[in-house]
C-alpha cells in the first residue's frame, strides 16, 4: 500500500471522527434546547446575552478560520515561513476568541449568574464552554504543529496534520455559528 | 489538612475491610494478582509479554487479550449473579439473607455494567479484531496504534471496577446510574464516581474502535471485495461500529453532564433549580437501545458465519440479510422511549415507539427465516458452533416474542420493572449474544491458536448454558407476571415467590457449571493441543478468506493480497481449484509502541484521581496524558516493511 492510500484513509477516519463530535454537541445542544427556560425564577438567559460582545467574538473566529485558510493555501505552495505566520495569526485570533469568552464567563460569575444557579445556567456554561475547551484544544494542538513544523519542515505527514487541524478548525466554526444563532440571537428575543 | 490534600477524600475507612465477603473477595483478586505476577518473575516473561503482548499492535493479539479481559470479567459478573440468586432464595419472610441492602444494591449494579460494558463489549470487539481484517484480506486495522490504545482503555475501565471493590464502593443505583438517585444529594459517596469513569474512559475507546473498524471496511478491502461480496460477519460488524459512532458521543455527554452535576454542582439532573431527570432517562437510552443492537449484530453475523459453514451451503437470502442488518441498524435508533413508557410521554408518542419497537422484528424475523432456510437440505454437522447457532434460533424466538409483548406500551405498564422484563432481556443477551460469542469464540479458535477446542467438553458446556439458562429464567417470566419487581433485597414470604426462586438459583448454578465446562475445555484443548492442531488453516472447511491462510493466521495475514470474484471466496476458489500465484511484495507493517499502554494508564490514573477529588493528581495526570500524546507525535518512526526474501523465509517455514 503506497503513503497517498494511507493519507486519504487517515483523512477519511479523522473526517468520522468529526461526525462523532458533532453528534456530541447535538446532545449538548439537546439538553440546552430542554433546560434553557428552566430558570427556576433565577437570570434568564435573555439577560446575560451582550449581543454586541459576542458578534465581536463570532468576527474573531471566523477571521482565524479565514487565515487558517490562508495557511493551507501557503502550504500547497511550500512556503513554510508563511505557514507558520498565518498559523501564528490564527493562533493569536483564537486566543483572542477563548480570552473573550473567558472574561464574559467571569463576568458573569462575576454578577452571581454561575452555573450552580439554575438548569438554565448550568446548560448556557457546558454548552459554550464545551466549544471553548474544544477551541483550547485547538489552539495547543495549533502550537505544537507549529513547533513540529520548525522541527520536521512541510513533509507530508506534517502537511496531513494541517488538514487534520484544518477540519476540526472548521468544523468549530460552524459548531460556534450553531451555539451564536441557538444561544445567543434566539436568546436575545 | 495535609492529607484532604495529598489524598483528597481517599481514606483508611475506604478499604471495607471489616466486611468478610468484600474483603475475602479482594484478598482473592489480590492473590491471583500476586500469583499470575509471581509467575512472571519466576519464569522470567516480563520482557515476553512487554514485547509480544503490552506493547502489541497486530489486531489478532490485541483481539485475543480483549477475550481474556472478557473472560475474567465474565467469571467476575457470574459471581455477582449468583450471589444475587442465593439472596433472593434465602432473603424471604423473616430471614433478610446474607447480604445487607447497600451491598445488594451494588451488586445488581455491579453485575449490569461488567456483563454490558466489560464483558459483551470486550468479547465482541476481541472477535471484531481477530476476524474483521482477515474476512476482508487486509493485512492490519486502519490504525493499529489506535487500536491498541482503545484495548489499553478498556482495561483501564475494568481495572477501576474492579479496584472500586477493594478502595471505596460502586454505585448502587442500577446499571444506567438513573438520576436524582445518582446524584450527589443521594449517593455521595466515591460509588457514581467510580461508574463514571470507568465508563467514560472505556467508552473512548469504544468510540475509536468504532471509528478504526469503520475505516479499515471502507479502505482496506482486497481488490474485487465489493460491499455485496462481503461476508456476513463483517457486515453485520461494520453496521454495529456505525452505531458506536453514532450513539457512544451521547453517553459520553450523558456520564459528562452527571459529573457536572455531582462536581460542580450543576443542575442538570437533579430534583430541584430546574433539573430534570427525566432528559437523563432520554439521554441515556438513546445511547442505551443502540447499544443492545451494538452487542447483537456481531453475533448475527458469527450465526450466519457458522449456519453457512456447516450446513455446507451459500447463506439463503444473502442480500436480505444485509438489509434486514441494515434496517436494524437504522431502526435502533426510533425505539429508545419503550424503555420508559411509564414516563408518560402521553398516548401518541408511546404509540410511535411502540410501534416502530413491533417494526424491528420484522428484519429480525427476515434474519431467522434466512438461518432455517440455510439449514434447510443442508447437510448439517453438528459441531459446537452449530449447536450454539440453533439453541440460539429457539431461545431468542422467544426473547423476542416477549420484547413483542412488552412493546405494547399497555401491557408494558403492568411487567415494566418486573422480573417479567428482567428475564426478556437476559432471554436477548444470553440467549443471542452470549450463545453467538461462545460460537464465534470456539468456530474461530483455531486461527488464533492453530489447533481446535475439544468438542466433547464444548458440548456439555452447550447443554449447561441452555439448560441452565432455561431454568434460570423462564421462572422469572412467571414471577414478574406475578408481581415481583426488579432489585429486591427481601420479600415477604406469603406472595408465594420462593419456590420460583429456588428453581432460578438451581438454574443459575447450571449456567456455572458450563462455565466450568468451558474452562476444562480450554485446558484440556491447550495439553493436547498437538492432538487438536489445525495444519491445513482449514480446519471447518469454511467459505470466507480467514480460513485461506495458516493456522494461527502469521501476524502479517496475507503473504500475497488475495483477489476475489465472489461471495464466499474461498469456498468458491477450493471448488473450481483456484490457486492465486504467489508473486511476493514488500509488506508495509506498524511497529509496536507502548504508548497506548502508557497513555491509557495514564488516563486512569486521572479517573482515580477525579474520583477521589486530588486535584494535585488530576492535574498531573492530564498534563502526563498531553505530554504522552505529544511525545507519540514526535515519534515518526512507525512503521517498517517486511521484504520479499523475510516473506519467503517465513512463508515456507509454515
Amino acid at each position: 500500500m503506497t503513503h497517498h492510500d494511507a493519507d486519504s484513509m487517515d483523512i477519511f477516519g479523522f473526517w468520522i471522527y468529526i461526525l462523532s463530535d458533532c453528534i456530541l454537541f447535538s446532545a449538548i445542544f439537546a439538553s440546552y434546547a430542554v433546560l434553557h427556560t428552566n430558570t427556576y425564577g433565577g437570570t434568564e438567559i435573555k439577560s446575560i446575552v451582550n449581543l454586541p460582545y459576542v458578534l465581536t467574538e463570532t468576527m474573531v473566529l471566523l477571521v482565524s478560520s479565514f487565515t487558517y485558510g490562508l495557511a493551507i493555501l501557503s502550504l500547497y505552495k511550500n512556503h513554510l515561513c508563511k505557514v507558520i505566520t498565518w498559523l501564528a495569526a490564527t493562533f493569536v485570533c483564537g486566543f483572542t476568541f477563548v480570552a473573550m469568552e473567558i472574561y464574559e464567563f467571569v463576568h458573569l460569575y462575576m454578577e452571581g449568574n454561575n452555573w450552580q444557579g439554575s438548569a438554565a445556567l448550568s446548560s448556557f456554561f457546558t454548552l459554550v464552554g464545551t466549544h471553548s475547551l474544544h477551541v483550547s484544544l485547538g489552539l495547543v494542538w495549533m502550537l505544537i504543529l507549529m513547533l513540529q513544523l520548525l522541527f520536521f519542515g512541510l513533509t507530508p505527514v506534517m502537511k496531513k496534520r494541517l488538514t487534520y487541524l484544518g477540519l476540526f478548525w472548521a468544523f468549530l466554526d460552524i459548531i460556534w455559528i450553531f451555539v451564536f444563532t441557538i444561544v445567543y440571537l434566539m436568546g436575545a428575543i | 489538612m495535609f492529607e484532604k490534600m495529598l489524598l483528597g477524600n481517599l481514606t483508611l475507612q475506604a478499604i471495607p475491610y471489616q466486611n468478610p465477603i468484600i474483603a475475602g473477595a479482594g484478598i482473592f483478586m489480590m492473590l491471583v494478582a500476586c500469583i499470575i505476577m509471581g509467575s512472571l518473575f519466576y519464569y522470567k516473561k516480563w520482557t515476553w509479554l512487554w514485547r509480544e503482548w503490552i506493547t502489541s499492535v497486530d489486531h489478532k493479539k490485541i483481539g485475543v487479550m480483549y477475550i481474556i479481559l472478557a473472560a475474567v470479567m465474565l467469571l467476575r459478573g457470574i459471581a455477582d449473579a449468583v450471589m444475587m440468586r442465593i439472596q433472593q432464595v434465602m432473603a424471604v419472610g423473616d430471614s433478610t439473607g446474607y447480604l445487607p441492602p447497600e451491598h445488594y444494591n451494588q451488586i445488581f449494579t455491579a453485575h449490569g455494567v461488567i456483563m454490558i460494558f466489560f464483558m459483551a463489549m470486550p468479547f465482541m470487539f476481541g472477535l471484531i479484531n481477530i476476524v474483521l481484517p482477515l474476512q476482508i484480506g487486509a493485512r492490519d486495522v486502519a490504525f493499529p496504534f489506535l487500536n491498541s490504545l482503545s484495548f489499553w482503555l478498556a482495561v483501564v475501565g475494568a481495572g477501576l471496577v474492579n479496584i472500586s471493590l477493594v478502595i471505596g464502593d460502586f454505585a448502587a443505583t442500577g446499571w444506567l446510574a438513573y438520576p436524582p438517585l445518582s446524584e450527589l444529594a443521594y449517593s455521595p459517596g466515591v460509588g457514581v464516581d467510580y461508574y463514571i469513569w470507568a465508563l467514560q474512559i472505556s467508552g473512548v475507546g469504544t468510540l475509536l474502535s468504532g471509528i478504526n473498524f469503520v475505516v479499515t471496511v471502507f479502505k482496506m478491502r482486497c481488490p474485487g471485495m465489493t460491499f455485496m461480496r462481503m461476508p456476513i460477519f463483517t457486515w453485520t460488524a461494520l453496521c454495529s461500529m456505525i452505531l458506536v459512532i453514532l450513539a457512544f458521543p451521547v453517553l459520553t455527554v450523558t456520564l459528562a453532564l452527571l459529573f457536572l452535576d455531582r462536581y460542580f454542582g450543576m443542575h442538570f439532573f437533579t430534583a430541584d433549580m430546574g433539573g430534570n431527570a427525566m432528559m437523563y432517562i432520554n439521554l441515556i437510552w438513546i445511547w442505551g437501545h443502540p447499544e443492545v443492537y451494538i452487542l447483537i449484530l456481531p453475533a448475527f453475523g458469527i450465526y450466519s458465519e457458522v449456519v453457512a459453514t456447516f450446513s455446507k451451503k451459500y447463506l439463503f437470502g444473502y442480500a436480505t440479510m444485509v438489509w434486514a442488518t441494515a434496517c436494524i441498524t437504522v431502526l435502533a435508533f426510533i425505539v429508545w422511549l419503550h424503555h420508559f413508557f411509564t414516563m408518560g410521554a402521553g398516548a401518541n408518542v408511546n404509540a410511535f415507539f411502540g410501534v416502530a419497537t413491533m417494526i424491528i422484528s420484522v428484519p429480525t424475523g427476515v434474519k431467522v427465516f434466512n438461518w432455517l432456510f440455510t439449514m434447510y437440505k443442508g447437510r448439517i454437522k453438528f459441531t459446537t458452533p452449530m449447536l450454539w447457532t440453533m439453541g440460539f434460533i429457539t431461545t431468542f424466538v422467544i426473547g423476542g416474542m416477549t420484547g413483542v409483548l412488552m412493546a405494547v406500551p399497555a401491557i408494558d405498564y403492568q411487567v415494566h420493572n418486573s422480573l417479567f422484563l428482567i428475564a426478556h432481556f437476559h432471554n436477548a443477551i444470553i440467549g443471542g449474544v452470549v450463545f453467538g460469542y461462545l460460537a464465534g469464540f470456539t468456530y474461530w479458535f483455531p486461527k488464533a491458536f492453530g489447533f481446535k477446542l475439544n468438542e466433547t467438553l464444548g458440548k456439555y458446556a452447550f447443554w449447561c448454558w441452555i439448560i441452565g439458562f432455561y431454568v434460570a429464567f423462564m421462572p422469572l417470566y412467571v414471577l414478574g407476571l406475578m408481581g415481583m419487581t426488579r432489585r429486591l433485597n427481601h420479600y415477604s414470604a406469603g406472595n408465594g415467590w420462593h419456590p420460583y426462586l429456588v428453581v432460578a438459583a438451581i438454574g443459575a448454578f447450571i449456567i456455572v457449571a458450563g462455565i466450568v465446562f468451558q474452562i476444562a475445555q480450554l485446558i484440556v484443548s491447550i495439553k493436547n493441543r498437538e492432538q487438536y492442531k489445525d495444519h491445513t488453516g482449514d480446519p471447518w472447511d469454511g467459505r470466507t478468506l480467514e480460513w485461506s491462510i495458516p493456522s494461527p493466521a502469521p501476524f502479517y495475514n496475507f503473504a500475497v493480497t488475495p483477489i476475489v470474484n465472489s461471495r464466499d471466496a474461498f469456498w468458491e476458489a477450493k471448488q473450481q481449484n483456484i490457486l492465486q500465484e504467489k508473486t511476493y511484495e514488500d509488506i508495509h507493517m506498524p511497529k509496536n509502541t507502548s504508548a497506548g499502554f502508557i497513555i491509557a494508564m495514564l488516563s486512569g490514573l486521572v479517573g482515580f484521581a477525579l474520583i477521589w477529588h486530588i486535584t494535585w493528581l488530576i492535574i498531573v495526570g492530564l498534563v502526563s496524558v498531553m505530554t504522552a500524546v505529544i511525545i507519540r507525535s514526535f515519534h515518526l518512526d512507525i512503521d517498517y516493511y517486511l521484504t520479499v526474501p523475510e516473506i519467503e523465509k517465513l512463508e515456507s517455514q509454515s
